[in-house]
């Protein structure tokens, strides 16, 4: 075909090149009004957005210095003595690491199963109901519910326990170990969406070289759905980051990241600490350590953390596009 | 440009195959339209005689690749499939015959697919799909072999091309892996890589680099390309699901011409809608009708001179 001008119907007085576009003119006002109001609404949640980047950047960088970044903080009433966020930023990563490194192959598994296998069909009913409950139930429940947990003696071995043999239930594997069922929901959402896009013809073409599920799974299922796969850990990482409320109730309350003994990772793992979040919430006015500039320059590292996970699963879905192979 | 001009009509040349746009020979009243060699009696088909060349081409896909002597390797007996309650194959018995090329023919819905699909057990996957009577492989019943070491044995090239989302060489690779693992390596299986894909008649187009993306080739390449991930098993019986529906006329005849070279190295089993494709490349058809096996027989014989009226008014465009 050529120019689809061309395909503009018949009446139309010849030459006229604007005759395939609709004019709004011609629409009734309650839909102006409508199409106005969804303007309005996008623009305003691009101005909402710069606003926040663009304040918490002047903040944030009025208050950021180099030394806040190596520095452990330190308690004390002179803001100026007080240290910088070392421990809050290794914090972060830690958890984020720990929360990854658990949802992802429960995530992934779960996933395949739901898709792959599924059956009884009661059961993929119940685990599909299951996932929609831990992905709704907020973070301040899973944080108590974990605390409940991790003060069991059976799970002593991953926290402090004091002098009388209480288990404090507070550690880096403790809020890591609740962490992961923040990210849990969108690894499995996004791994099941990108495997049930995978063509049916796609697994017979496995099946009928005579390879069984396992290898279809292994080696044509999962690959193509890893760009999915990375797309749902960085969003759940971002989750993770953005997190307060596990941190607050099962880090610990210590800024500084205090092992617990038991080797060199181990101890630090088995210890309290603290993150951005909760340095941030402590540092702000609210909190006890009242020192709002290093809360400004830390929030803005936060949020620099978390656009650079947004930027990153932009740039992983769009790489998945590029080999896709739904044609 | 005037709005009303229609788009220009693109005309597709196939310059290597001038018998295929060239006139139709007119067949004689009980025509002899076979060249020397082929079997006495071929009669004119009645109803794709009238396409352009077409007994021409089947005359050269004939010659360039010479028959052999076959024998059965498979056979289907009293073959009933049922989807839920509905049948789609009713009692069909069929040999299925190495050294030859058995089309399956018929309309829309009337049970080619899901008989092929029987063939290596692929229907099965169909959770409400039922299936009474025998299938052998070589005299032993499928359902007591193993499911995949059958499916290694009778592969299958499906509709739509689909490669895996890999490299050229990856999915032929696949194929020839034990499973899951990635052993043997890259280069102990580089040579039955190339030699399935020379087989396929794709080595000489993707020679350049084998590491490129299956997804980037054309969709014929791309056809050949699944051939040759089915044939790098060395399988006994190759099905073939309509494999040139999806493909311009070009590399249909690419295809028609490796399916007819191929049929000396395995029993090759072909469901088209093309009539015309079946009796360029068949030695054999079979016409199915509404689940049951109306017509069996050589492509001569069922196309020139059908037994049966039903085989009569589908061959000659009645109700395809």
């Amino acid at each position: 075909m050529s120019a689809p001008a061309h395909a503009a119907p018949a009446g139309l007085p010849p030459g006229d090149s604007s005759g395939a576009r609709e004019s709004i003119t011609s629409w009734r006002p309650v839909d102006r009004i409508g199409l106005g109001l969804c303007w309005a609404a996008g623009i305003l949640l691009c101005v909402i957005a710069a606003a926040i980047v663009v304040y918490m950047a002047v903040r944030g960088l009025q208050y950021l210095k180099p030394e806040l970044l190596t520095r452990s903080p330190q308690t004390g009433l002179n803001q100026s003595q007080t240290g910088g966020f070392l421990d809050p930023l290794v914090g972060t990563f830690i958890l984020t690491v720990l929360g990854v490194s658990l949802a992802a192959p429960i995530g992934v598994a779960t996933a395949v199963w739901l898709t792959e296998y599924g059956r009884p069909f009661w059961l993929a009913r119940l685990v599909e109901s299951g996932v929609e409950v831990v992905a709704g139930t907020p973070s301040i429940v899973l944080a108590i519910f974990g605390l409940i947990i991790f003060q069991q003696h059976l799970f002593a071995f991953l926290s402090f326990t004091a002098q009388g043999n209480a288990v404090l239930g507070r550690s880096f594997f403790a809020a890591g170990a609740m962490m992961s069922l923040i990210a849990l929901p969108l690894i499995v959402g996004a791994t099941r969406e990108a495997l049930q896009a995978v063509p049916g013809h796609l697994r017979e073409a496995s099946y009928a070289l005579g390879k069984t599920r396992a290898a279809t799974i292994r080696r044509v299922l999962l690959p193509a759905a890893r760009p999915a796969i990375g797309t749902g850990a960085a969003l759940g990482m971002g989750r993770i980051v953005g997190d307060t409320a596990i941190v607050v109730i099962l880090l610990g309350a210590s800024l500084q990241l205090e092992g617990a003994g038991g080797g060199p990772v181990v101890s630090t793992l088995r210890g309290t600490g603290s993150t951005l979040t909760s340095y941030v919430y402590n540092n702000s006015p609210a909190g006890e350590g009242n020192a709002p500039q290093k809360a400004y320059a830390a929030a803005f590292v936060l949020l620099l953390i978390v656009i650079g996970l947004n930027f990153l699963v932009g740039r992983i879905a769009r790489g998945g596009k590029e080999q896709a192979w739904t044609r | 440009m005037d709005p009303v001009t229609p788009p220009p009509i693109r005309r597709i040349v196939v310059d290597d195959e001038p018998t295929v746009v060239g006139p139709p020979p007119a067949p004689p009243a009980n025509g002899h339209v076979g060249g020397p060699g082929s079997p006495a009696g071929v009669g004119s088909p009645a109803g794709v005689g009238s396409a352009p060349g077409v007994p021409a081409v089947r005359e050269q896909r004939r010659r360039s690749a010479p028959a052999v002597a076959a024998y059965e390797r498979m056979r289907l007996e009293a073959l009933t499939i049922a989807y839920a309650a509905k049948p789609a194959v009713r009692g069909v018995t069929l040999p299925v015959r190495q050294g030859e090329v058995l089309a399956l023919i018929g309309p829309s819905g009337c049970g080619k697919t899901t008989l092929l699909r029987s063939l290596n057990r692929l229907v099965e996957l169909t959770p409400s799909a039922t299936r009474s009577g025998r299938i052998t492989l070589d005299g032993d019943d499928v359902d007591g072999l193993e499911v995949n070491r059958l499916r290694r044995r009778v592969s299958m090239v499906f509709q739509q091309p689909n490669p895996f989302p890999m490299s050229v060489f990856d999915n032929v690779a696949y194929a020839l892996r034990e499973q899951g693992s990635r052993r043997p390596s890259q280069s102990e299986l580089e040579p039955a890589v190339v030699d399935a894909l020379q087989r396929a008649g794709l080595y000489d187009e993707v020679s350049a680099d084998l590491q490129h993306a299956a997804l980037r080739l054309s969709g014929g390449q791309q056809q050949r390309l699944c051939i040759a991930r089915a044939l790098a098993v060395r399988p006994e019986v190759l099905l073939l699901d309509e494999p040139c529906s999806a493909l311009d006329p070009r590399s249909t005849a690419t295809i028609e011409e490796l399916i007819v070279r191929l049929r000396s190295e395995v029993a090759i089993v072909i469901v088209t809608h093309n009539l015309q494709q079946a009796y360029r490349i068949a030695d054999q058809v079979a016409f199915m009708y509404l689940g049951e096996l109306v017509e069996y027989g050589p492509a001569d014989s069922v196309f020139g001179r059908p037994r049966e009226q039903r085989t009569r008014d589908y061959v000659a465009g009645a109700f395809g």
